[in-house]
């Protein structure tokens, strides 16, 4: 009888906890002590550990960007990383907070998957990679070949319609891990390798045999805007993520970084007093610290910075990517 | 039925533990139901009528563009499940077979390579052995342009071996039809040879007679449609091979993991079902002067075979849900497919469930028809 009744009251809890209302993941986040980021399994300058473990690139500065103005400390961040089939999973079941895994934007992904995506951090666009030796000059020639592609990817999709309007025929091999459709492009199985152009510059610097052995077509198929995205129905928590970033991107544009951070505190610029939190209460509007900004570009640096360490050794440049000052597509509401 | 305290109360648990297993799978449901709705995900099985828009590189015979569903990308996935699942089970089963019964010859090299051959094969994981086919496969074979061309019109490279086809022709389904006609009559014949010799001990070679249908039916129908035989010869233009008929690499790792692998343990399987026969049977057919071969055919394998039919289900049920692991190594099967669709409409709750169900489906007929099988050859009036 007695364990009848302990069976019982145990379904009711859990049927109270059910019921109770969801919280808001800044409340969340701000309990635990940490964000949990999703980030890529190893695409060099977005989301990769170096040799000793520490993950660096874009996608990561964003988390650490969150991690700074919630916490003051961009170090409490802990990184999952997830292929291009389980990142919106994760994401929506809750086991991560944020999801910077250069993600398109797309309106499919906005509505049906309950996702809300905070701004762009990198305009892309897909392009494809052939070995040079097979003396391809336009993407207009690759009738028949053999396409390397990961599955659940825009990348799959801009690929079939590119190759229906101009009425080619390819055969795919669609392999999920990154290394190993990386690994059957390299070997020869496929003739091509399509992805963003960014994702091309990255491997081919960093895990091609040979880097000049392969070209990438002048074609860029798709308009590829990446960027975070956070679960649908959590306004509080969508609003400190997109901030962060667009705090790097002020900065930027502003004149400050991590090495003038100091000095710009005591600045008499009523534009950077609001920044820094010397004067009002951006950051209380937030429901973070005043001094929210000043933590991110103390401790992670304005975007041109993070641009700078992790993208450039790797041979791009800002394009698309510069201010909107410099031509490029940058632009972030004023921080007032 | 009495109404004892005891029984009373045995009654109460059983009830309460009914109500109470249904309660949490209605919390379950409603809990899912509820999230999905609060964060706007969508759900039901609407977009199984959406445009897919992916291509896939495989499509076992079916027609297959981005234009078509989402419910036909997941029929060719399924198509490419079952083709792997049918030809590994009987390649497995043969392997098997003649790797056990070879661990149980007399000669002692080949039991103990038999015995190598088992160890190593059960004891690698089975993800690790299909990258190592995949591996070997396409990094040892050279590219299209310079692939290798053993017998005429037959290409081998590493974008998979093609081989040339017959073309379509309206004779082909007549064969069919003939070929289905003589598997039937081979069945009947060899059912009333068998009354014949019951009945009055006369044999005939039902076997040979058999064989002549099934061969003969359509090679007759084949010939009164005037011998029809135009080829399909594959030819390199471009980038890859067109036309005859591509194995591809990915279809070949897999079935060669799958079945080697699978081989190893039906193997072992064998090796006990024919170990558990009684050694008295083969003195006793021995004595009856039935030839070794008669012997093990109508003697020793009727009676291992009820040891070997039920875990052999299970293998078969094992090699099936592992085909699942083609996603690896870029095969289209059923789960990848599905695993596509999940990540493009977001709804992983109707993508997995038709997973499973697809799964259970065949893994039931499976076990449906291993029973009816084990019914079949079962001891009539045994106890067990």
């Amino acid at each position: 009888m007695r364990t009848i009744a302990g069976v019982a009251g145990a379904i009711a809890l859990a049927f109270a906890a059910g019921a109770a209302q969801a919280q808001s993941t800044l409340d969340t986040v701000q309990k635990k002590g940490f964000v949990q980021c999703g980030v890529n399994t190893g695409l060099a300058g977005f989301s990769q550990p170096d040799s000793k473990g520490v993950w660096k690139g874009i996608d990561v500065d964003v988390c650490r960007a969150v991690a700074a103005a919630v916490f003051g400390d961009a170090s409490k961040v802990r990184y999952t990383p997830l292929t291009a089939q389980q990142r919106f999973t994760a994401l929506q079941s809750g086991e991560i907070d944020v999801l910077s895994r250069n993600t398109t934007w797309t309106v499919t992904r906005d509505t049906s998957l309950g996702l809300n995506f905070v701004g762009v951090n990198y305009y892309d666009g897909q392009g494809f990679m052939v070995p040079k030796k097979l003396n391809v000059k336009s993407a207009k020639q690759l009738n028949g070949a053999t396409v390397c592609v990961q599955p659940g990817t825009t990348t799959e999709l801009n690929l079939s319609d590119y190759f229906r309007a101009n009425s080619m025929t390819f055969k795919p091999v669609v392999i999920e891990k990154l290394e190993e459709v990386l690994n059957a492009y390299f070997t020869g199985r496929c003739d091509v390798f399509t992805t963003d152009v960014s994702g091309l510059v990255s491997t081919r610097g960093s895990r091609a045999p040979n880097p000049a052995d392969h070209v990438i077509l002048p074609e860029v198929i798709s308009k590829e805007p990446l960027g975070p995205a956070v679960r649908h129905g959590d306004d509080k928590w969508f609003d400190v993520v997109k901030w962060s970033m667009f705090a790097m991107l002020e900065a930027e544009e502003m004149g400050i970084s991590s090495k003038n951070i100091d000095q710009q505190a005591g600045s008499k610029d009523p534009a950077v007093q609001r920044f820094v939190g010397a004067s009002g209460d951006i950051g209380k509007m937030l429901g973070l610290d005043n001094r929210w900004a000043l933590n991110i570009i103390k401790h992670v640096g304005n975007y041109g910075e993070s641009f700078e360490a992790n993208l450039k050794p790797l041979g791009f440049d800002r394009g698309l990517n510069a201010l909107w000052k410099d031509g490029g597509l940058m632009y972030s509401p004023p921080i007032r | 039925m009495s109404f004892s305290p005891r029984r009373r109360r045995a009654a109460l648990y059983q009830i309460g533990l009914v109500i109470g297993a249904g309660l949490v799978l209605w919390f379950f449901v409603s809990n899912t139901a509820q999230n999905l709705e609060s964060r706007k995900i969508a759900s039901g099985f609407g977009f199984l009528s959406r445009e897919a828009g992916f291509e896939i590189g495989e499509t076992t015979l079916l027609a297959y563009g981005a234009a078509d569903t989402y419910l036909r990308a997941l029929g060719v996935g399924l198509a490419n499940t079952l083709r792997v699942a049918i030809i590994g089970v009987v390649v497995a089963t043969l392997l098997g077979t003649l790797i056990g019964l070879a661990r149980l010859s007399s000669n002692w090299l080949m039991a103990k390579l038999a015995a190598v051959y088992v160890e190593v094969m059960r004891n690698v994981p089975l993800l690790v052995q299909l990258f190592f086919w995949y591996a070997i496969i396409s990094e040892n074979l050279p590219g299209p342009r310079d692939a290798l061309s053993p017998l005429p019109g037959v290409f081998l490279s590493n974008r998979g071996f093609a081989v040339p086809m017959p073309e379509a022709h309206v004779a082909w389904w007549w064969m069919l039809g003939a070929l289905l006609l003589g598997i039937a009559g081979a069945i009947g014949v060899s059912a009333w040879a068998r009354r014949r010799q019951a009945a009055t001990g006369a044999q005939f070679a039902s076997g040979w007679a058999g064989l002549s249908l099934v061969l003969g039916l359509p090679l007759a129908v084949f010939l009164a449609f005037g011998a029809p035989l135009a080829w399909d010869k594959p030819a390199l233009s471009g980038f890859n091979f067109t036309g005859g008929a591509v194995l591809s690499p990915e279809f070949a790792a897999l079935l060669a993991g799958l079945s080697i692998y699978t081989a190893a343990f039906i193997a072992e399987i064998v090796r006990a079902g024919v170990l558990a026969v009684d050694k008295g049977q083969f003195e006793a057919a021995d004595s009856l002067g039935l030839p070794r071969r008669r012997a093990t055919r109508l003697v020793i394998l009727p009676q291992a075979l009820r040891v070997i039919v039920p875990p052999l289900t299970s293998q078969y049920l094992n090699l099936t849900k592992n085909s699942s692991l083609a996603v690896a190594i870029g095969y289209p099967d059923l789960v990848s497919i599905a695993n596509t669709t999940m990540n493009q409409t977001g709804q992983a709750i109707e993508g997995i469930a038709i997973i499973m169900l697809v799964f259970l489906t065949i893994s039931l007929s499976i076990s449906a028809f291993m029973n009816w099988y084990n019914q079949r050859i079962a001891l009539k009036g045994a106890s067990r």
